[in-house]
């Protein structure tokens, strides 16, 4: 076969001609430099490959060399704690070979191959084993037990197994006789093609929340295990401040966070924060429970595109092993805007503003990869997907934002006029929505409460009176309303400052258990029907202001320790106390 | 040997085809020659078979199909880099324009720069002093921070970015050095920028690139690259705290969009082409900390919103990429308030973690927070008062708007002087003092007791006898 040469080069570009047998989505190696590359258009004379790094000094005739196998990903212990470009490439290994400036053509191992692993064998000469099978295990990281599961397309019977014992990934654990008779062997790690979804055994419906300790989230507009979100809004209005909140404190097994097109800066605080902070549930750094994955706005744009699939593959990896694993995609909206610059270097046919007409449906095999399942070892697992969007000039009726909000059940929505107050985490309650209400209910009914949702409903329906009186007296000011809607403005307020705004750098307000939201919610209420009581008696609003009440249910969030929620119950009884006094007349 | 092409196969505004090419690379600088003698440079920007296009700096006036003759330099755009470039004034491709002779290089680089990788990088902690309140207090510039200020035509920022130069400085003393890219402006802009660093006596510490109006736009292009990497070089081979200026970045996304379009690409939003988001992240991710190394590079991009827009593409992904934003109000300036900074708008992503105890002072962050909240009551008041009149409001929302005016006119107008950190928190408290201790509810006690002194003005006290009156009557 005539060797495969470069004959243009455009951005990251790159064609070859005459009959390459090269096939759709094979990974290759560009150039004297071996840039990884993958093969995004064939035809009959040519070969449309777009290139993972820095084209320049890319010369023409320079070779392209195949590779026989599609974009993968490898998967086995050591994953987790590492940061990886959006190719597999692991950062710090890259940082050895060219120092703090990325070089090109470096190429490293994306699994340690020194590493050894204390290796527990579970299968036995002459099992069978099926795809997705447990047959080894190790220790990953403290936290986190790596399950080694037969590929999805290996079967057949086990002939011999090493000892227990300490293996690098590559070393064979087990080898089995496939149904066709050939010999098989399963080391510790396995390939994968990032844009293929892994199969599960079956799709479950997603009915437990994930957990997040944010009670705008939790309480408002919950997401289940197994969702998919979206957290769009424009800059300055926290959705990075919010998705690493949610990658610190939800209670998934397992978090990937995706910096997709994002800032160098961020990365490296997340980095640092996530390893000075310890889980509560394990008492390990955060870090132990979590890949990073870094590509960042100035690294190569196709490397962006991928990234994405790179993150969710890692994430249904971890789901099979029968983890709840959850993946933060900031931002969504670069990895568009990736494929509209592909796109257009391609001279495709643009859509809505330029992007290409296949962004709706690249978006839902991209959302559609979230889900609860039982995996193929039988046990339960979960991907969910928080994406951001960074709409253009915060416009929500632009394709990304509108796209995506069809293929999402979560909406939380960042609010320009909400950041400028300093109201964090900026997510408006009018604008924002979760399709998983129904479906969680009888979750919290059994595990939290049974008042739960009729709290949320209530403090719901408190916020909506509010908006509509806002309109009044935003026109003519709050003195000239009556005490009862003067009263709801008041305890609105206490629910927006005292309860929705939460405070990420305060050590108790940061992540506040299901229980204490309820009943931080319950004490609102009942100051609420208790002054409503007083105003239905004609006591002035001024006067029942004066108690100090409002303003120390605000300040309650700081003040009741989350270990000490047994104070509630001094709140209840100072409302009822003061309240009481000025009952009589 | 070296090879030399004879004549061209078609032109383009700044682009041409050269045919029959051996062994181009991408991204490499070609030097053409005239036949009356003069020399332009160029870059290949796209490659087909043996088909070049090349990107010719300068222009191509004067040229034919048969004219030139083209060499190939077998590298990328190259900035030349030695220690002798501060105090110097240069083209917007480095090269120096001030007549002091040539500069003499330690070393060349690829203007290109290469992505910092994210595990290398250190996560900005200490400030930079700029002297202006605004800016220290609510909206402080980090090291190693890209922090742009959002301007409109006609507003004072070329004042504003000349009085950073003068002011700006690190607090522990270390080296710290400016480079200043002026890109596409006036030729007396540029010469108001050049005699104010001379009349400031702060030349010495400036690197200054120009780059004017009337220009070729793909010299223009190229100025922030050349400039950021002068700024890498003073940072990261001689340990200094770098604050690169580059104004005005609209100038350049619109050359971009120039030659964009003049290549034939397919336009993203208005015109602009689909890469203008990867193609600032390249500029302003450049600034940072590198691990192991001892200097830093912060970025002030300035932009004119074109027609005030802030949600017009260039300021948009300039927010999505920067580390906040300092925008510039109309409204402000219209009220002789200088430097018009709005302050609600305007946010530092970097300023919680580099402020405080051991870096400015302990109470920063809750002042700061209480300020913002404040003024953002004030804007409320002030629509209400819009719609019923000033006499009308509340006892509590006349304090608030006395409170915004005393703001906008003391802190944030300051004019041309300097503050120092302490000067600029003190005069905080003593604008919070206004009003009455329970309305500050973003600051503890502690802080409280220590820095809250309030007037004793008898008219305020009668007015809060008179307010608690009035609740009892009602």
């Amino acid at each position: 076969m005539a060797e495969n040469r470069i004959y243009s080069i455009n951005g990251p570009v790159v064609t070859v001609r005459g009959k390459t047998g090269f096939s759709m989505m094979e990974m290759v190696y560009v150039g004297k430099a071996r840039l990884v590359g993958e093969v995004i258009r064939l035809s009959e004379d040519a070969a449309t490959i777009q290139v993972y790094e820095e084209t320049g000094g890319l010369a023409p005739g320079e070779p392209v060399y195949s590779t026989g196998g599609a974009l993968a990903v490898t998967l086995g212990p050591g994953i987790l704690r590492n940061i990886y470009d959006g190719i597999q490439r692991p950062l710090p290994a890259l940082e050895e070979l060219s120092g703090a400036f990325i070089g090109r053509g470096c190429s490293a191992p994306a699994l340690d191959e020194t590493a050894r692993w204390d290796v527990t064998v579970l299968a036995k000469p002459g099992d069978r084993l099926t795809p997705g099978r447990i047959y080894a295990t190790c220790p990953e990281t403290p936290a986190i037990e790596h399950r080694c599961m037969v590929p999805p397309n290996v079967s057949g019977t086990v002939t011999w197994v090493a000892e227990n014992g300490s293996y690098t990934v590559n070393d064979t654990v087990v080898k089995l006789t496939d149904d066709r008779g050939n010999e098989r062997v399963l080391t510790l790690c396995q390939k994968w093609p990032i844009r293929i979804p892994r199969p599960v055994s079956r799709r479950m419906p997603a009915q437990r929340p994930l957990i997040t300790g944010m009670r705008v989230v939790d309480t408002m507009f919950p997401i289940a295990k197994g969702g998919a979100a979206a957290i769009p809004g424009g800059f300055g209005t926290g959705k990075t401040m919010t998705q690493h909140q949610l990658a610190k404190w939800c209670d998934a097994d397992i978090i990937i966070y995706v910096g997709c097109g994002e800032r160098g800066n961020e990365m490296t605080q997340a980095l640092t924060e996530f390893s000075e902070l310890i889980d509560p549930k394990t008492g390990r750094p955060l870090t132990d429970r979590t890949v990073l994955i870094a590509n960042t706005s100035n690294m190569p744009v196709a490397a962006r595109e991928a990234s994405i699939y790179t993150g969710i593959t890692l994430a249904e990896y971890y789901r099979d092993m029968g983890y709840h694993a959850a993946m933060m995609a900031d931002s969504t909206s670069r990895w568009a805007e990736a494929l509209r610059e592909i796109s257009g270097r391609l001279e495709e046919m643009p859509a809505d503003e330029g992007y290409p007409a296949y962004l709706p449906s690249r978006l839902a095999q991209f959302y559609e990869r979230a889900g609860y399942a039982q995996a193929l070892c039988g046990q339960e697992g979960s991907v969910t997907v928080i994406g951001a969007v960074s709409p253009q000039g915060s416009d929500f009726s632009e394709p990304v934002t509108q796209n995506t909000k069809r293929f999402t059940r979560c909406f939380w929505a960042l609010d320009k006029a909400l950041a400028y107050a300093r109201h964090y985490p900026a997510i408006n309650w009018n604008t924002s929505y979760s399709e998983y209400l129904g479906d969680l209910s009888p979750w919290y009914y059994d595990n939290v409460g049974p008042d739960f949702m009729q709290c949320r409903e209530r403090i719901a329906g408190l916020l909506l009176q509010e908006t509509s009186l806002m309109e009044i007296v935003k026109l003519i000011g709050s003195d000239v309303l009556p005490d009862d809607q003067k009263l709801i403005i008041e305890i609105a307020r206490v629910i927006r400052v005292g309860f929705l705004q939460q405070n990420f750098f305060h050590d108790q307000d940061t992540y506040v258990s299901l229980e204490k939201q309820l009943k931080m919610m319950r004490v609102i209420l009942h100051l609420y029907e208790k002054s409503q009581v007083l105003v239905a008696k004609q006591v002035p609003m001024s006067r029942v202001l004066r108690t100090g009440l409002f303003d120390k249910l605000v300040k309650m969030k700081y003040d009741i320790p989350n270990d000490h929620l047994e104070l509630f119950d001094d709140y209840t009884a100072e409302i009822d106390q003061k309240i009481g006094e000025l009952m009589r007349p | 040997m070296l090879l030399e092409y004879v004549g061209l196969s078609q032109i383009n505004g700044s682009l041409v085809i050269l045919d029959g090419v051996k062994n181009a690379s991408y991204d490499e600088m070609v030097v053409l020659r005239l036949d009356d003698g003069s020399q332009r440079i160029g870059r290949i920007v796209m490659i087909e078979g043996e088909k070049c296009v090349i990107q010719v700096f300068e222009g191509t006036t004067g040229f034919s199909l048969s004219n030139t003759r083209t060499t190939l330099t077998g590298h990328p755009m190259q900035v030349d880099l030695s220690p002798e470039l501060l105090g110097r004034t240069l083209d917007g491709l480095g090269r120096p324009i001030d007549g002091l002779g040539a500069i003499y290089p330690e070393c060349r680089r690829d203007v290109n720069g290469a992505p910092i990788n994210p595990v290398s990088r250190v996560y900005p902690r200490n400030y930079i002093c700029t002297g202006i309140s605004a800016i220290d207090a609510l909206t402080t510039l980090i090291r190693g921070q890209k922090l742009p200020i959002f301007s409109g035509s006609g507003m004072r920022h070329n004042e504003l970015a000349v009085q950073i130069v003068k002011q700006a400085n690190v607090s522990d003393g270390e080296d710290f050095a400016i480079v200043f890219a002026a890109m596409g402006v006036k030729n007396d802009v540029a010469d108001y920028f050049k005699s104010s660093f001379e009349a400031a006596n702060v030349m010495d510490r400036v690197v200054m690139l120009l780059n004017l109006a009337g220009d070729p736009i793909v010299e223009r292009i190229i100025t922030p690259k050349a400039a950021l990497t002068i700024a890498e070089y003073l940072a990261f081979d001689l340990g200094k705290n770098i604050l690169v200026i580059l104004t005005d970045m609209t100038s350049y996304c619109e050359a971009l969009r120039e030659f964009s379009s003049s290549k034939g690409e397919i336009p993203g939003r208005k015109g602009y082409p689909g890469y203008l988001y990867s193609d600032l992240a390249s500029l302003y991710e450049r600034a940072g900390i590198v691990k192991g190394k001892k200097g830093s590079v912060t970025q002030i991009p300035i932009l004119t919103m074109p027609n005030d827009d802030i949600t017009h593409p260039i300021p948009d992904l300039t927010g999505y990429i920067t580390e906040g934003q300092i925008v510039l109000d109309r409204n402000l300036d219209a009220t002789g308030v200088y430097p018009p900074i709005s302050v609600l708008p305007s946010l530092s992503r970097l300023m919680k973690d580099g402020i405080g105890k051991g870096y400015t002072r302990e109470d920063h962050n809750p002042l700061a927070n209480q300020l913002f909240a404040t003024y953002a009551r004030v804007q409320d008041a002030k629509a209400l008062a819009s719609v019923i009149g000033e006499e009308e409001l509340s006892p509590s929302d006349k304090r608030v708007m006395e409170f915004g005016r005393a703001f906008e006119e003391k802190f944030v107008g300051q004019g041309n002087t300097s503050r120092t950190i302490e000067e600029t928190l003190d005069l905080g408290w003593e604008l919070l003092s206004m009003l009455p201790k329970e309305e500050l509810d973003r600051v503890d006690q502690v802080l409280l007791d220590h820095y809250y002194k309030p007037k004793t003005d008898p008219k305020q006290r009668e007015l809060g006898v008179r307010r608690a009156f009035h609740n009892d009557a009602e």
